[in-house]
């Protein structure tokens, strides 16, 4: 918020604090492309630039949306996001082969990627409805596990685990925020820690193999565990100051695969070091504590719920990937976004901004009474 | 049962403030985990990861040493390097095999043979390992190539160097050849990156093989930052490269290549030695290969050539050509003789042959009255038979041996074999049956039993001649230490001397081949070994049933300076083949014109200088195998 004569009203009251980290992170992200591409802003930092430019102004004009508009489209919305991916589903059964997007010509839209926003919010809207007393019980889990399972399962069958991870960590901590009993937790957690061994067994090949390597990446250094390898190597070797600008040899030898996209992180930090991937970890922390900020603040319950389940989208977002890019978790194909290479990590991260600044901003201009 | 708590809106707002710090809590303790991990990683880790980026990025590229040369005693090369332009394909990067094959052999003009050998090899090799297209192309050839190259993906045009061997055949047995490492070598050697090198080549055979840890060098490395995909982006300081040691012999090269040509066509071996020191002059096993060609690797006509003569071109025959002595043993038989007590002058009446027990054994000729001069001089078996029945069979055999036949010698020629000189013992233990008379009489003449090495036909002579227990010796560097006088009185040395002199000189067998010098006499011992029966002894029609023609000599006969002995398979008497070779050879060493004056006609007699007779044959074979 800045306060100034000369600066117009609605301009003055945008959360420049945020949009200068976010503007940050996306900074980082235009210099590792630029690296990545050897020195150079084609063939993806310029598009990239671009597209942050785009939606990052989209997610500006999404936060003078009303709360109560976003209230009444979360179930259409859901509605249309369930449909597209059944749609994708059938068209992929049809084209007997793995689709994950619509090709509308212009652009290709990939429903999944906005069922990460969608699912937050039509589970928020759901609990708004909920009567306060029947939290504890029965109806207020199985609508949500439905709202959940159904888009979880069509884009796990895509196959996208990463996505369909994210769905569901969005899902679920909406759940947890709304109140649903613990034990609706901890049992499923413990029974699927049970059920990891059989659940292996149906996984595809590639999943299965993932995993396999997540758990040892050395048993297969040039084969499947070479990514996580050369990541870990990328990081590594980058110290505390790095290699420098443009020196990365992992990634600009082509040891580093996907160094633009999910592993970009590697790509950084190799040439800024723990200095500069702790300032990008950071940035991401600002972010997400900003989030949490709007919906300790909200007032009302859906935009608590709202606030806090898109905060935990972004958070998962990012730090999954940075857990499988620093050997921490298996390789789901999940994009840091802002900083990797692509369209639809940046567009759903300033979906959940958009609408973060939307209901931050009418905590701001609301006043207590009105609620 | 309990009443349930109502769940109001004020329990609502705890429950979110609650939730709410849980999962703030959680979220940091990810990302205190994250950082904790990436301090980990680039601080804890850093040294570690940085080794492996720089092996990454950084590649050693082993640069082939050059191959020391092999040199003769005055520096004559035996063994070089020529500069060369080779051509070679890269399996894995070959794109379109048939059409570049197909371009190449126009380009290079490559025959059935070589076409037949590519395709085996390629079928056989790694991807990985590059097959040799051709070796010593022409630089037009080379340059033809290298401007098709952009079309001809999985081809590789480079400069190098291959061995090369100026005097081809005459050291072939000396000096072996080199070949590319096979999968057992390269296995043997930890998959030493080197030897996978195209153009790459270690001995295979004879010296090349035995000195191969000096003639080697030391690969250099050329340090290189390569993509993962392997392509090259610059290059890093170089490690120089030490090239192999020079290796020099003892071998006087000039005599060699004289003795080898001087066998023309025969089969045999012929060992040159001098008598001050041990040194080898000469260590020639002929025919043989062209070592040239097998360096390059050898056609497949070529080599079915070689393995289908019977004068086994393929066989080291120096090294490992074993023959009953014949009389060639019968001056180390006389020593031993006198070393017993036998008076010189003791006199055997040769009647043309001794009866031993129920045998009878038929001497060449009637020689009358013998003493051991004139048995010596004409080469009277009786003479030896019947002194080798009052004397002991066991010290005469241990003498023999300790003059050189059956002894092991320490050469660095691999897979020598080293004959037998039997004794009461070893027949014993061999056979399991006493020492007969019989075992004498075959012994004192140097059949039944007896087998040498063509080496011991020289050390032999150097050591009567010296009266030094002279150890045979290739390499300059193996420096000998002081020589053991032979257990003998020079009294007795001398005996054996003059009449071996006389075996020339005298009214010997050899009187023929006297040295054709003036005030140089040559003292020698001729042989002729039973091949098949007796009875039909001698020359005969049929070239595999033959005896072979051995003869030891040493020269000057009063000052002795060098050693030769030779065999000649199948030659006949040792006085009609093999001791005008080593006339001829002898005569190289004190007069070169005179020697290669007489080889000149005896070669325009054979048809031309060995290469060119080898040409022929070659040539020949090919046109007889297209024939049939």
């Amino acid at each position: 918020m800045i306060s100034s004569a000369i600066i117009p009203q609605p301009l003055a009251r945008l959360p420049w604090r945020l949009i200068f980290v976010i503007i940050g992170i996306a900074g980082i992200g235009f210099l590792t492309q630029y690296s990545a591409a050897g020195g150079s802003v084609r063939p993806w930092a310029m598009k990239q630039g671009l597209t942050v430019l785009f939606f990052l102004s989209l997610a500006v004009i999404m936060s003078t949306i009303r709360e109560n508009t976003i209230k009444q489209l979360a179930f259409p919305a859901y509605a249309v996001i369930l449909i597209m991916l059944i749609i994708v589903e059938a068209v992929g059964f049809v084209g007997k082969g793995a689709q994950r997007w619509i090709d509308l010509g212009f652009i290709r839209l990939q429903p999944s990627e906005f069922m990460k926003p969608a699912i937050v919010i039509v589970l928020a809207r759901f609990y708004e409805l909920l009567p306060a007393g029947d939290i504890r019980k029965w109806r207020a889990i199985w609508p949500a596990v439905a709202l959940i399972g159904v888009p979880w399962a069509l884009i796990l069958v895509q196959p996208d685990l990463g996505t369909a991870t994210m769905v569901l960590l969005g899902g679920v901590a909406v759940m947890f925020i709304a109140g649903v009993p613990l034990r609706v937790f901890l049992i499923p957690a413990a029974v699927l820690g049970g059920a990891i061994p059989i659940v292996y067994q149906f996984m595809h090949g590639y999943q299965r193999r993932r995993i396999d390597i997540f758990l040892n990446p050395e048993s297969d250094p040039l084969g499947a565990g070479y990514h996580i390898t050369q990541s870990k190597i990328a990081i590594g070797s980058g110290g505390i100051f790095g290699k420098g600008f443009l020196n990365g040899s992992q990634s600009h030898l082509d040891y580093l695969p996907e160094g633009h996209t999910d592993f970009a992180f590697a790509t950084w930090v190799e040439e800024w070091g723990l200095l500069g991937g702790a300032l990008l970890i950071l940035c991401f922390a600002a972010v997400v504590v900003w989030g949490l900020r709007v919906a300790s603040n909200a007032k009302s319950r859906f935009a608590q719920l709202t606030a806090a389940g898109l905060t935990a989208t972004i958070f998962f977002y990012s730090s999954i990937n940075l857990m499988m890019v620093m050997g921490l978790a298996p390789v789901v194909g999940i994009p840091l976004p802002l900083v990797s290479f692509g369209g639809s990590a940046v567009m759903t991260v300033m979906i959940c901004l958009g609408v973060l600044m939307s209901l931050e901003r009418q905590q701001r201009t609301t006043s207590g009474l009105t609620r | 049962m309990k009443m349930e708590r109502r769940f109001t809106s004020v329990h609502q707002t705890i429950t979110f403030s609650r939730r709410m710090m849980l999962l703030g809590c959680g979220q940091a303790a990810i990302g205190a985990v994250l950082l904790g991990r990436l301090g980990w990683l680039s601080v804890r880790e850093n040294e570690k990861y940085q080794l492996l980026s720089e092996s990454n990025r950084v590649q050693l590229i082993p640069v082939p040493p050059r191959r020391g040369w092999i040199v003769d005693r005055h520096k004559v090369p035996i063994a070089i390097n020529r500069s060369s332009f080779r051509i070679d394909l890269i399996p894995q990067q070959l794109e379109t095999p048939e059409s570049t094959l197909k371009t190449l052999a126009e380009l290079l003009q490559l025959t059935t043979d070589d076409m037949d050998r590519i395709l085996r090899e390629l079928k056989l090799g790694h991807g990985f390992q590059a097959v040799q297209v051709a070796e010593n192309v022409s630089f037009e050839q080379y340059a033809a190539i290298t401007v098709r190259l952009p079309d001809l993906p999985g081809v590789q045009a480079t400069r190098g160097f291959s061995r090369y061997y100026p005097s081809g055949p005459a050291v072939a047995h000396l000096v072996g050849y080199v070949g590319t490492a096979n999968e057992k070598e390269y296995e043997a050697e930890d998959k030493n990156p080197l030897l996978i090198i195209p153009g790459v080549k270690i001995g295979k055979q004879g010296l090349e093989k035995s000195l191969e840890k000096y003639l080697r060098g030391v690969p250099g490395g050329q340090r290189v930052e390569v993509t993962a995909r392997g392509k090259l982006v610059q290059e890093l300081d170089p490690k120089p490269d030490r090239s192999g040691q020079t290796v020099q012999l003892t071998i006087d090269q000039g005599l060699q290549e004289y003795a080898a040509r001087r066998m023309g066509d025969q089969s045999g071996a012929l060992v040159a030695m001098d008598v001050a020191n041990g040194d080898l002059l000469a260590f020639v096993s002929m025919p043989a290969f062209d070592p040239n060609s097998f360096s390059e690797g050898i056609g497949r006509t070529e080599w079915k050539m070689l393995s289908e003569n019977d004068h086994i071109p393929l066989l080291n025959k120096v090294a490992q050509g074993l023959y009953p002595s014949g009389s060639t043993i019968k001056p180390a038989m006389a020593l031993a003789f006198l070393k017993q007590g036998i008076d010189p002058k003791r006199r055997v009446h040769c009647a043309g042959g001794y009866q031993i027990g129920n045998r009878y054994f038929r001497c060449d000729a009637v020689h009358g009255s013998m003493d051991m001069h004139s048995a010596i001089e004409r080469s009277c078996n009786t003479y030896f038979w019947a002194t080798g029945l009052v004397t002991d069979p066991a010290q005469t055999t241990e003498m023999v041996n300790y003059l050189g036949y059956g002894q092991e010698f320490d050469l660095p020629i691999p897979s020598q074999r080293f004959g037998t000189m039997p004794n009461p013992k070893w027949l014993e233990k061999k056979y399991h049956r006493k020492w007969q008379g019989y075992d004498s009489a075959n012994t004192s003449i140097g059949q039944g039993y007896v087998l040498v090495n063509p080496l011991q036909l020289a050390v032999m002579p150097a050591r009567l001649a010296s009266g030094k227990l002279l150890q045979p010796r290739l390499l300059i560097s193996d420096r000998q230490e002081s020589v053991k006088p032979v257990d003998a009185s020079p009294e007795h040395l001398e005996i054996i001397r003059k009449a071996m002199a006389a075996v020339v000189n005298g009214s010997g067998t050899a009187v023929a081949s006297k040295l054709p010098l003036d005030g140089i006499q040559m003292a020698g011992k001729t042989g002729t070994a039973q091949v098949f029966r007796l009875g039909e002894r001698g020359h005969q029609s049929n070239w595999a049933l033959r005896d072979h023609a051995l003869f030891i000599a040493f020269a000057p006969a009063d000052k002795p300076r060098y050693a030769i002995g030779c065999i000649i398979e199948h030659g006949g008497f040792g006085a009609a083949t093999a001791a005008p070779i080593v006339r001829d050879s002898m005569t190289y060493l004190f007069d070169k014109q005179k020697a290669l004056a007489a080889l000149a006609p005896l070669e325009e007699q054979w048809g031309g200088t060995l290469a060119q007779r080898n040409g022929r044959q070659l040539a020949a074979f090919k046109a007889q195998r297209t024939a049939t």
